[in-house]
């Protein structure tokens, strides 16, 4: 179960931190944010969670003004020049427990993100105030880089202050500087219930982008005979339609917002409008895919066949 | 495999002078078209009744096809065994064939194959546009047998594999044509095929010369030991004056039926029911497979049949690929689909338009709705184009018109799949590859 911000400021007092607290409407990006606090003399931050190719967790606490180079950041913790992306919305909310909108250095009190890393930006030393979200959206509360470290402390967390704008160049002479910071485990989010203490209806928004990496959880396929080798994974959905009925899932409420704003015209109006588009584009559109499905299920086949002739069995790649 | 493909020397001699005659080879009947009812009867077939149809909606849990609401697919054998095993939770898996003989398919070749591959129908997303009457049928299954059409919504409906025989060693027997050209005609026809849609996960395409050994052939000549020539000839139509080629042929297309013809597919699944559409003029082959499945220790395949497709000129009329009157071909443009419907589509309307207003046109023999019928896949609308036709209120021009657009948007959408269908995605096609997830 996630803490609540009223359990968080709570502790805030216990631990004898001074902050001050602003409420305003529900926020998703810094740019909103700034509008309700921007004028009040502290710093605001931008918060990123990011994930690597292990699944491992970080959540990257800058000075709004500061740029964040992902690849430069990726290189510094030894995860190579495209090792760092966005991580997915699930981990806001499993790992981190906190709506969209809402990464902040304060999650990490939660158990479920034991495993993540937390790099805050040198500048925030330099300010006087600094401002966070309190594991809610629709509060900043605003306090030092030290009584935030205070804080950090006290959850068993080391502060980790990183200058995100250095660029050095990581090579043999120059090995990663924060490779430190890179946990040693995977965040164990499935152990936790899901369940939410902010509001689950917060609408999709621009923080953490949408993450499409699908998840492949390696399980041997049930065996009925003992004929292959085959290291079978659950397979991916690999379904025409399923996939096409995606894509018109994405598309439709874009397509109704941006209309209904542009041409003033009701949503339900246009939503039949949808359906008849969606009928009518439907098969041509199976048929693309199809295509697409054919053209790289062949590729992938015939890699498979060279592999094998090339290589035999030692093609394939060991698990262990 | 193909309807109505002529045969020289060989009769079925069991009917009297006048009667319909109906085999794998030659399908002829007197005026009046076939009587299928007749067939079914002296077939022993099942009927496909509105009871099946309603059954086969809530067992996939979608509407059925319109082959099946239309009573294009109209006779069966043990297809409500199909069913039940597969609401107990069992599989099985379909299989169909064609014999490649020319290059030239026609609409009526695709039919099976529409039926046997389901996304491609175009519902349910379908239905909602298809009311406002403007709806462009599906997409390229077409030709082939109709049964591309039907076998894509098999293998979508209930999830399951398919293999699909190509026979160009049977074209080779009765057809005077090499090896080599027999082989080339097979990948082509593959191609049409597979711009039909098919899953290529659970698909596997063969040609007999490719594929036939091991375990297939081991079920051929355990079906060949247990089958008399004299069934044969009952059966078949064959004679002493033919070939042993021809004589040998028939337990080729039986035992796909087998699953345990393809090892690579399913291992250790000896019993694994079979499904079959095809049109009716096959069952004869089936028939003589059923009979010897048991005595080998095997399942028996179901039947799905269809009906023929007309030919342009009328029922009465053999579709053949080198009379381009009689046919619309996949490979047909706009501007011929335009002609040869025009042109040729044998019409039901009066001579002249006061006499059509005053009688209205006769449905029975009228080919452009017998061809909406196929490929108009709006029910409502179908029926308004019949009644205003019937009642003389529409004319043949205007329903002429319509079935231009159909299947020129069709063909058109056949085309542009064929056109990304690569010789290497033919070759993965027809690689003997394992499924991985096939019933899922």
């Amino acid at each position: 179960m996630g803490y609540t911000k009223d359990q968080l400021l709570a502790r805030l007092h216990e631990l004898k931190i001074d902050f001050t607290c602003y409420d305003h409407p529900v926020v998703l990006t810094v740019e909103e944010q700034a509008k309700h606090v921007g004028h009040l003399g502290g710093a605001l931050s931008k918060n990123l969670l990011l994930k690597d190719k292990k699944h491992r967790l970080y959540v990257v606490s800058a000075l709004a003004g500061t740029k964040v180079d992902m690849k430069i950041l990726s290189q510094c913790l030894g995860l190579g020049k495209s090792g760092l992306r966005m991580a997915p919305e699930e981990n806001l909310l499993q790992v981190l427990q906190v709506p969209l909108g809402c990464v902040t250095p304060f999650a990490l009190m939660n158990e479920s993100a034991s495993a993540v890393s937390l790099l805050l930006d040198q500048g925030f030393k330099s300010k006087q105030s600094c401002y966070f979200h309190p594991l809610t959206n629709d509060v900043t509360i605003a306090l030092s880089s030290s009584n935030l470290d205070k804080f950090l402390v006290s959850v068993g967390k080391q502060p980790a202050y990183v200058d995100l704008e250095a660029a050095p160049a990581v090579g043999k002479d120059n090995p990663p500087d924060l490779a430190h910071l890179v946990p040693s485990d995977v965040p164990n989010s499935s152990e936790q219930p899901t369940e939410n203490t902010a509001p689950a209806t917060v609408p999709h928004q621009n923080n953490v982008p949408k993450e499409t990496e699908v998840k492949a959880k390696p399980k041997v396929q049930s065996k009925d005979t003992g004929t292959s080798q085959s290291k079978v994974d659950k397979p991916y959905d690999t379904s025409v339609d399923k996939f096409v009925n995606d894509m018109f899932d994405i598309i439709s409420p874009l397509f109704l917002s941006e209309a209904s704003k542009k041409l003033d015209i009701k949503k339900e109006e246009l939503s039949s409008l949808i359906d008849a588009l969606k009928g009518r584009a439907a098969p041509d559109l199976e048929s693309l895919v199809t295509g697409l499905k054919n053209a790289s299920y062949t590729s992938g086949f015939h890699a498979g066949f060279d592999t094998m002739l090339n290589r035999g069995l030692n093609g394939q790649p060991s698990r262990n | 495999m193909e309807a109505g493909a002529q045969h020289e020397a060989s009769h079925i001699v069991e009917d009297a002078a006048g009667e319909q005659v109906v085999t794998p080879w030659e399908v002829s009947a007197p005026e009046g078209g076939i009587d299928y009812d007749k067939l079914v009867d002296r077939f022993g077939c099942q009927r496909v009744d509105a009871a099946l149809v309603d059954r086969i909606s809530r067992v996939t849990l979608r509407p059925p096809h319109r082959f099946l609401r239309r009573g294009i697919f109209f006779a069966h054998r043990d297809f409500n065994k199909i069913l039940d095993i597969y609401e107990a939770g069992e599989k099985f898996y379909l299989y169909t064939g064609r014999g490649p003989s020319s290059e030239a398919l026609h609409l009526g070749h695709l039919i099976p194959f529409m039926f046997t591959n389901g996304s491609r129908s175009g519902f349910p997303s379908c239905t909602a546009a298809c009311r406002s009457g403007r709806k462009d049928s599906e997409d390229g299954s077409q030709v082939l047998s109709g049964f591309a059409v039907v076998l894509t919504y098999l293998q979508d409906a209930f999830k399951v594999p398919l293999v699909i025989q190509l026979t160009d060693d049977e074209k080779f027997l009765w057809k005077n044509l090499t090896i080599v050209e027999c082989k080339r005609l097979a990948r082509e026809n593959a191609k049409d095929i597979i711009a039909c849609g098919f899953d290529i996960e659970k698909t596997f395409i063969f040609s007999d010369f490719n594929y036939i050994g091991g375990s297939f052939y081991e079920n051929m000549v355990e079906t060949s030991s247990r089958v008399r020539f004299n069934n044969l000839r009952g059966i078949l139509g064959l004679s002493v004056e033919d070939h042993i080629g021809k004589i040998g042929f028939p337990p080729v297309q039986a035992v796909p039926s087998f699953a345990s013809s393809f090892p690579h597919l399913f291992p250790g699944k000896d019993q694994l029911p079979c499904l079959i559409p095809c049109a009716i003029d096959q069952d004869p082959y089936f028939r003589m497979t059923r009979d010897v499945a048991p005595k080998i220790g095997f399942q028996k395949p179901s039947l799905i049949e269809s009906r023929f497709f007309p030919a342009l000129q009328g029922e009465g009329i053999k579709m053949s690929a080198s009379d381009p009157s009689s046919a619309i071909y996949v490979t047909d443009s706009c501007k011929q689909i335009k002609e040869k419907v025009n042109k040729y589509a044998f019409s039901g309307g009066q001579d002249s338009i006061e006499l059509h207003r005053e009688l209205g046109a006769n449905l029975d023999v009228d080919i452009p709705i017998k061809y909406l019928n196929f490929f108009l896949e709006d029910d409502d609308e179908l029926e308004h184009i019949k009644t205003m036709y019937k009642e003389g209120r529409m004319l043949t021009g205007e329903v002429k018109h319509r079935l231009v657009e159909v299947l020129s948007e069709m063909v058109a959408a056949h085309q542009r799949a064929r056109s990304r269908v690569t010789e290497e995605i033919v070759d993965a096609f027809m690689a003997a590859r394992p499924f991985h997830s096939m019933f899922g």
